[in-house]
């Protein structure tokens, strides 16, 4: 494949860009993989990458029911942080924030991580002493975070009201190495690296079921036929609950829908991800110039991935009141997704009740900061057969145990 | 050049004059001009800079779905950028800037990318920039930001007000056309609620410009008429400028009313957004013309042929003395024509197909109009302006035959339906393929609560673009949305038009040079090359082409490019456009302000804030408040000269030396009633709560499912049925709902009632060894030791005012609690001061509160706990009671990770120094996880510099900690930890004796 540089860029420009090669092969499937992958979003494909480039597991199908990262990965506003409470959620995610630093380089695809720092306000006296405990756990974990004041958060983020009335800013939790990158770019990177690898990516071909010997794995039924395999990784998001169901076993998760919205583009006046939970709303600005703002998720349940008004409303009332400035500009688009939330608001990455196949859902409000890590650690349970340490805490036998990886202290809007 | 005709305009006033600026340049306009044609009227064609390349754009259409002139509007707090100039009608005194752009709209430096523009195709970025890795962070980025962007960001406050309205009614119909009047008029007669909303400032849509008649008028004359019927009926709501943003589950719709935008006078409310409720809703927002792609359809001077037709017949604008005309369809004719009768030259039409033998074309002819058929425009030419078009077979490769002067070009394409309304939630469409468009699927519509549709496109925005057809179409849809009889559909009647043919190419074997300046999306400037390289490198699906290409992605949305795009990407894909696909509309149709969604809601108002009966008391007093929930709570009240710090620690060592007055008010009040109150109460609290004697007081615990703990209180028996349940002032709310869900979703049979009686009370604690003395003063009920033990509640009165009186305490102090019904509560407050003065009594605020508790060694939700903490963690294992079968929570506390002795346990935590421990420090434990983060044993829950104590005190949770008393930890990581002792919580009164007392 040719590699893509500002030569090729140059070189393809003189002949009027005819001789660019496809970023994917879009293959017929074959009858049995070694490795099938079910969801081409972010998760499956980065768990496909680094079964292939960790470990040398390359015969894999990463089957789609639409188009590659049409899911979440391609609805979220792209925050990328990893200043979490807990060590397990810490850990994950600062591995992926680490190798979001490097993933243009590693997949030869620019999906401009940009480290503009992210910003979480403290609002309450309460968030405050919550903010602090996080930068000391994040101290010990390694995480580069710290409390700023917030004279500090007014230099950082000039737009931003700090007095109140009703919600003055008492500081912040600042995460400089925090911020964000390019939500398609990251689908689409990790796909053509698959490809590349000798992978198949079919797409719009949705799993209908899955077959079993016993307690054992064999193959899927889809849309485009039956296709076998030994060994499985479920990664669907939202959808997670109807997969589980097909191989036979129950999933603690539940799906509602999360909305987002952008303004009409302006010119640069924010340059970092300011993040403001007790209002709840969060607010940063796309390299296109677009206000990118997000709030809660939807209190019940559904499929439909539209979300009730309030939510947008609740959520623009918040910003207009904390960034004054935005108030005249324009809401451009509102979108949603179907987000998988387990009851600790935590991801699972675990080994399930049916042989050979795995499964990593539950990333919910959150997950895109933590794709190559999930993918990582993922791809090590897949190989192996057991977890790592990254993995291991999220396995599925947490919810017998009791051993909760909650975060909610830390965060009412987890993304 | 653009010019105002000596004679007509529909819309316009001649009889006055406005005057305003763009780019700092003043020029005059009549009321009822737009931003766009005042300055078309001016010769201002060049209107703003593209996103990308930054090429020089005016005006391309007319209404909502303009891509190109948006402008700067407005100065300081009524600055806002991005503003149609279509769209935005002219007032004196209005100031616009043209945007994107530096130094000049004539000169801009951002125009070489236009020169690199070959190695700037779609998608460009992902494959740029890529090394050196820090460069895209401090070089790239910030670079393609500042060329990136449109308008300006405002810099102050918003200086206006905006409001929410909410209406139900039985129907709305989006759309002032004809089609809308028409189904309003039908829907209005059958005495249902309607709501007409029109977005612009005038009815009647394209029918008054195009020279429709029905029922035997004159189309502006049955509009007029028709407004004036439906205004007489008391049932029918009528509003223009008012746009039907989007459609929501359940019938609700939102609609943004612009009221001040088009007026100098700023002084009233700015935006509207109306929150409605409707039985069924009709769309009749018409269609949108599509532009044809050839090469240099950007050029400034190409405009869609209607938006022409409509700057003539509504402003008497002349687009420039020459105008081409292009087309693939009849309609472009009328253009033709109306510009050739008022005296215009249209040197040509250029029609694609091979014949044109319709009503229209026939009457161009028949005008002298030279009228080609097979004929392309090969290319525009003119860099700012247009100054010519190349004119070439449209079957062929883009060979010149001819080249014909001229300042203008009309292009039509092709209409398409405004199917947004009926697609936000999820109605499917058809595609059409004798008229080349998307329209709706009658039998796939957007279905509500009952199964049914509940939306329904009429008119041209149903596919029917003919007069006659979209009124008869209305009309069937108000007889289906207020289930009467319509009665006749009036007659329209319009020229007949022949059959159009889709053209995607112009012309059709263009070559790969020419495709590279086809404009799909003018904003973004994405062109036809562009979509032809996604298709290329694998992005086949609609939706990875937009998103690589951004077509569609602009602040339009696609009104003018999604169509042509598509189309682009099925040639290239080799497939039918239907299979390609289409991609989903999301609310707004058109952009609306996030102001006027905040609505109201703004500064002191932005939350709803709750205060107390005694908050003016404690504003007089100068206080600090402290948000909690919603409530706002006096966190301390300073003196003069006093800092926070030392006012906190005066009132807690006056508190504890004389008498101090807490306004507890905000306490959560819940009242448990009915046969099954006690069995329920013993559901909801880990301990026994229904052998509770009347007129006895228990503290209880509230965990969730999984057995964490959520809330505290005490809970006090009232009755032989009612137990009435404190709460943490923030949990009210919450501990409410809990309970009502379980009585609703588990227990439903279970005879409880639950009130929230949290604002129907006032609270007051009064705090400290004097405590008794004061109420004594006061006279009334006895409170000695003896009647009114600690513990135990009572009723009666205190100084005439009805009370309950309980003897509870947070601080360890002698306490009572009083609570008076809400009304009275500031009385009696202000007799209690009154009483207290010469006890010493102070007023405190939270922070003594909790500085008071942790001394004692009571635990805070929130603090103590954050869901993950049991109640055993924090050795409170004496209020679970082991008799009970079950309680919430009781399962959870069983498993495996809840009874492990490693379990972090309450302890509390004294520095070797009496410092302060760091709020939220972790006790360190030796080496690193498997992950390499550190171990830890242990953390701080509170931390306070106690008084009382003249040092630090802490509360915290540590490993196996009460078995390790005295043990010393060290907090912290880096280069200074921190050492602590573990040590008993309890600080103050170890015995308990002062509470008691
Ligand atoms: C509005 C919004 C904002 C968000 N903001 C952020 C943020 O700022 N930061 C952050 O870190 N996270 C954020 N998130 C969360 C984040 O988007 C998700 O956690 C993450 O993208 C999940 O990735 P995924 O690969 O697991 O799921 P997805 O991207 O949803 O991929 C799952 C795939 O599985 C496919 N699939 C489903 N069923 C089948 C089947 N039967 N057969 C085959 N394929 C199937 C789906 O089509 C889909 O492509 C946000 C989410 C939303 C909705």
């Amino acid at each position: 494949m040719k590699r893509y540089s500002v030569f090729a860029i140059a070189r393809e420009g003189l002949r009027y860009h005819q001789g660019w090669e496809r970023a994917w092969r879009s293959p017929a499937p074959q009858k049995r993989y070694d490795t099938i992958i079910i969801g081409a979003g972010g998760h499956g494909l980065a768990t496909a990458y680094y079964l292939g480039k960790n470990h040398g597991i390359r015969n894999v199908a990463i089957i789609e029911k639409g188009w590659l990262g049409g899911g979440n990965t391609g609805r979220n506003t792209t925050i990328i942080r990893s200043n979490y409470l807990q060590d397990a959620s810490a850990a994950i995610y600062e591995k992926a924030r680490s190798l979001y630093e490097t993933l243009s380089q590693d997949l030869n695809y620019n999906v401009m991580f940009s480290p503009r720092g992210v910003m979480m306000l403290a609002q309450t006296q309460h968030e405050v002493r919550g903010y602090k405990r996080t930068v000391q756990a994040n101290l010990l974990q390694g995480v580069a975070t710290e409390w700023i004041e917030p004279a500090r958060v007014q230099e950082l983020v000039p737009i931003i009201s700090i007095s109140g009335p009703r919600y003055p800013v008492l500081g912040a939790i600042w995460q400089p190495r925090a911020g964000t990158a390019r939500h398609d770019a990251v689908a689409w990177g990790y796909a053509r690296a698959c490809s590349e690898m000798g992978m198949d990516i079919i797409q719009n071909c949705e799993v209908t079921g899955i077959d079993r010997d016993g307690d054992r794995v064999t193959g899927v039924q889809t849309t485009k036929g039956a296709i076998a395999c030994d060994r499985m990784g479920i990664v669907v998001a939202g959808h997670s609950g109807l997969l589980a169901q097909m191989a036979g076993f129950r999933l603690p998760v539940e799906s509602v829908a999360l909305q987002a919205l952008v303004s009409e583009p302006i010119k640069p006046c924010l340059d970092v991800v300011v993040m403001a939970n007790t209002v709840h709303g969060y607010l940063s600005q796309s390299d296109k110039g677009e206000m990118v703002i997000g709030g809660g998720a939807d209190g019940f349940n559904n499929y439909t991935q539209r979300g009730s008004f309030h939510h947008v409303e609740e959520t623009v009332r918040a910003l207009v009141e904390t960034f004054p400035m935005i108030s005249r500009l324009r809401m451009l688009r509102q979108w949603g997704g179907i987000v998988d939330m387990t009851g600790d608001r935590s991801a699972i990455i675990s080994k399930t009740p049916v042989r050979g196949v795995y499964i990593n859902c539950g990333w919910g409000t959150g997950g895109f900061k933590s794709i190559p890590g999930s993918g990582w650690a993922m791809a090590e349970l897949m190989a192996k057969g057991e977890p790592g340490p990254l993995a291991a805490p999220f396995s599925l036998t947490r919810f017998r145990e009791g051993q909760f990886i909650d975060e909610s202290v830390a965060a009412g809007v987890a993304h | 050049m653009s010019t105002r005709l000596a004679q007509g305009g529909r819309l316009i006033d001649r009889s006055r004059q406005v005057s305003f600026t763009f780019d700092g340049k003043t020029f005059r306009g009549h009321p009822g001009d737009t931003l766009a044609s005042a300055l078309l009227a001016g010769g201002q064609v060049v209107m703003g800079r593209s996103f990308k390349y930054h090429r020089p754009r005016g005006a391309v259409a007319y209404g909502v779905e303009e891509p190109n002139a948006l402008v700067n509007l407005g100065e300081e707090g009524r600055f806002e950028p991005d503003t149609r100039a279509t769209t935005q009608e002219i007032f004196d005194g209005l100031v616009a800037e043209s945007q994107n752009r530096w130094p000049s709209l004539d000169w801009d430096i951002g125009a070489v990318n236009s020169l690199f523009a070959r190695f700037l195709p779609a998608g460009f970025y992902y494959k740029m920039f890529i090394h050196p890795r820090a460069a895209w962070k401090h070089l790239f980025e910030p670079f393609i930001r500042r060329s990136a962007g449109l308008g300006r960001a405002p810099r102050a406050r918003d200086a206006d007000r905006y409001e929410h309205f909410y209406a139900h009614v039985d129907v709305v119909i989006a759309g002032g056309g004809v089609a809308g009047l028409a189904a309003a008029l039908a829907a209005g007669r059958s005495g249902k609620r309607v709501l007409l909303v029109e977005q612009s400032g005038h009815w009647g849509g394209r029918a008054v410009v195009d020279g429709a008649r029905i029922d035997g008028k004159e189309a502006a004359d049955w509009v007029a008429d028709a407004v004036a019927a439906l205004d007489a009926m008391p049932n029918v709501t009528l509003r223009t400028r008012a746009m039907a943003a989007g459609v929501y589950d359940h019938g609700y719709v939102l609609v943004h009313e612009r009221l001040t935008d088009h007026l100098a006078d700023k002084s009233g409310l700015r935006q509207r957004l109306w929150r409605v409720r409707a039985g069924r809703i009709i769309n009749a927002a018409g269609a949108l013309e599509r532009p044809l792609s050839f090469a240099g359809n950007d050029v400034p001077g190409v405009m869609l042929a209607s938006a022409m037709r409509d700057y003539l017949v509504n402003h008497a604008i002349s687009p420039g003395d020459r105008t081409v005309i292009v087309t693939n369809n009849d309609d472009a004719y009328r253009t033709a024509l109306a510009l050739h009768e008022a005296g215009l030259i249209v040197p040509a039409v250029l029609d694609a197909r091979p014949v044109a033998d319709g009503e229209l074309p026939e009457r161009a002819r028949a005008a002298g109009i030279r009228v080609e058929t097979g004929r392309a425009v090969v290319r525009v030419k003119g860099r700012s302006h247009v100054t010519g078009v190349e004119v070439g077979l449209h079957v062929g490769e883009g060979s010149v035959l001819e080249e014909i002067a001229c300042d203008a070009v009309a292009m039509s394409g092709g209409w398409s339906p405004v199917v947004h309304l009926w697609s936000h939630c999820g109605g499917k469409l058809n595609w059409d393929e004798a008229q080349a468009h998307f329209r709706p699927d009658p039998e796939r519509p957007p279905l509500g609560a009952d199964g049914t549709g509940f939306v329904r496109c009429v008119g041209a925005s149903n596919g029917h673009l003919r007069t006659g057809d979209g009124i008869a179409d209305a009309v069937a849809g108000a007889a289906w949305a207020t289930g009467a009889d319509a009665g006749k559909a009036p007659a329209g009647e319009d020229a007949d038009e022949g059959a159009l043919m889709p053209v995607w190419l112009m012309p059709q074997g263009a070559g790969v040079k020419l495709r590279a300046k086809m404009w799909l999306d003018y904003q973004n400037d994405v062109k036809v090359s562009d979509v032809q390289l996604a298709a290329r490198e694998g992005y086949e699906s609609v939706e990875h082409t937009k998103r690589y290409t951004t077509l569609g992605m602009a602040t339009d949305q696609g009104k003018l490019s999604n169509i042509n795009g598509l189309a682009v990407l099925s040639g290239a894909l080799n497939a039918a456009i239907p299979q390609v696909g289409t991609t989903t509309f999301r609310p707004p149709y058109v952009p609306y302000t996030l102001g006027a969604i905040a609505g109201s809601a703004a500064r002191e108002t932005f939350m709803p804030l709750r205060k107390t009966q005694m908050d003016s008391w404690h504003v007089e007093q100068g206080a600090e408040f402290e948000p909690v929930g919603l409530w706002r709570r006096p966190y301390s009240y300073p003196r003069l000269g006093e800092t926070v710090k030392d006012s906190v620690a005066r009132e807690i060592l006056n508190t504890r030396k004389n008498v101090g007055i807490l306004d507890a008010s905000t306490l959560g009040k819940i009242i448990v009633k009915g046969p099954d109150a006690g069995r329920f109460v013993d559901m909801m609290y880990t301990n026994m709560m229904s052998n509770l004697a009347v007129g006895r007081c228990r503290y209880g615990l509230m965990c969730n499912e999984q057995g964490f703990l959520v809330d505290d209180g005490v809970v006090a028996r009232l009755s032989e049925d009612t137990w009435l349940c404190h709460t943490t002032s923030g949990g009210a709310d919450n501990v409410h709902a809990q309970m009502e869900e379980w009585l609703q979703t588990e227990w439903w049979d279970w005879q409880v009632y639950t009130a929230n009686v949290t604002e129907q009370w006032g609270q007051i604690g009064v705090v400290g060894p004097n405590a008794r003395k004061v109420l004594e003063k006061l006279g009334g009920m006895d409170v000695s030791k003896e009647t009114l033990p600690f513990m135990h509640w009572a009723e009666g009165e205190l100084a005439g005012f009805p009370v309950r009186i309980f003897r509870i305490s947070f601080s360890g102090e002698l306490s009572y609690e009083i609570a008076v019904p809400a009304g009275q509560a500031r009385g009696l407050w202000d007799a209690i001061l009154a009483a207290g003065a010469e006890f010493g009594m102070q007023p405190y605020g939270t922070e003594a509160l909790h500085v008071m508790r942790a001394e004692k060694g009571f635990i805070m939700i929130g603090d103590e706990t954050d869901g993950t903490v049991i109640p055993q963690d924090l050795g409170l294992n004496w209020a679970i009671s082991k008799k009970k079968d079950d309680f919430i929570g009781k399962r959870g506390q069983q498993r495996e990770h809840m009874v492990d002795p490693l379990r972090w346990k309450l302890v509390g935590l004294e520095t070797e120094d009496g410092s302060v421990l760091p709020e939220g420090a972790y006790a360190v434990a030796p080496g690193d996880n498997a992950n390499g983060q550190r171990n830890v044993q242990g953390r701080v829950t509170s931390t306070y510099h106690s008084p009382t104590l003249g040092r630090g005190i802490a509360m915290g949770l540590v490993e196996r900690g009460p078995d390790r008393m005295g043990e010393m930890l060290e907090f912290g990581a880096g280069a200074d930890p921190v050492r602590a002792k573990i040590v008993d919580p309890v600080f103050y009164d170890k015995a308990g004796e002062k509470q008691d007392g």
